[in-house]
């Protein structure tokens, strides 16, 4: 019935993980979910990295998955703090009401 | 269907199911466990794919650091859930036309076979050493910088975190 399951498989759902991550970021307001659907399209990005490493028997796109994994750490820490900043002075994290650069 | 096909179906879909409830719970909170699972679905996919190093960081640091930052963040701010979903008329139609658009030309793309590289002969099985070897030889430079980028960071997150930012 269904295929065996090759590395077309794994492209496709990393694809259709993107795309939510990027409804997500579309479609959300709270600033704290746009920072979480960007990470899931990190992580989508990831599992096709390590898919085609396994399929091409190369050890290159695990390695970079990890640099990935780690820049994405750093990435949220400081997405985060600045959301931290910015709600002290505007009391709110809704990306509508955020929407001038002058205090 | 073998074992290994089954559990790729149930994981990604679970995954794709999880990811779903990310995007559209109303509550962050909500959102911050949803995207656990999906950590750990993930993870899973990877053990399929015999990453199995690549399985154990993203707990650690995904399902272990960076959702505990999330979850501080919604505590300290203390963010409610939004009271009505009001969806906007141009966000609702650009989330569901661009992303659309987008899995399909992936789909249509993947029609065509994808050639092989010519990669060597790689014992998966032997975990660790596979992985972290060539982290500590060839990569060595981009180690040293990503872990310049991470005290960088930390730096950064300090000072923005300070009362007055003068």
């Amino acid at each position: 019935m269904i295929a065996v399951v090759t590395l077309h498989h794994y492209l496709i759902i990393s694809g259709l993980l993107f795309a939510l991550g990027m409804a997500g970021v579309i479609a959300r307001r709270n600033a704290l979910v746009i920072l979480m659907a960007l990470e899931m399209n990190l992580s989508a990005a990831n599992l096709a990295l390590v898919a085609f490493s396994k399929y091409n028997n190369l050890v290159e796109g695990q390695v970079f998955v990890f640099f990935v994994i780690a820049i994405a750490a750093a990435e949220v820490a400081v997405g985060l703090a600045i959301l931290v900043a910015l709600f002290r002075l505007k009391q709110t994290v809704n990306v509508d009401e955020l929407n001038s650069m002058k205090r | 269907m073998t074992v290994h096909d089954t559990l790729f179906w149930f994981f990604s879909l679970a995954m794709l199911l999880s990811g779903i409830g990310v995007v559209a719970s109303r509550n962050p909170v909500n959102s911050a466990m949803f995207l656990v699972l999906l950590f750990g679905f993930m993870a899973g996919l990877f053990v399929l794919l015999e990453a199995f190093f690549l399985a154990v960081i993203q707990v650690l640091v995904y399902a272990g650091a960076v959702i505990v930052l999330f979850l501080f963040v919604i505590m300290l701010l203390d963010i409610r859930a939004s009271q009505r979903r009001h969806v906007r008329f141009l966000g609702a139609v650009g989330a569901i036309v661009v992303p659309g658009a987008l899995a399909w030309e992936f789909v249509f793309i993947l029609q065509k076979p994808v050639q092989p590289l010519a990669g060597r002969e790689v014992n998966w099985q032997d975990g660790l050493e596979v992985v972290v070897k060539p982290l500590f030889a060839r990569y060595m430079l981009p180690v040293e910088v990503a872990a310049l980028l991470l005290l960088v960071a930390m730096v950064g997150v300090v000072l923005l975190s300070r009362r007055n930012l003068k």
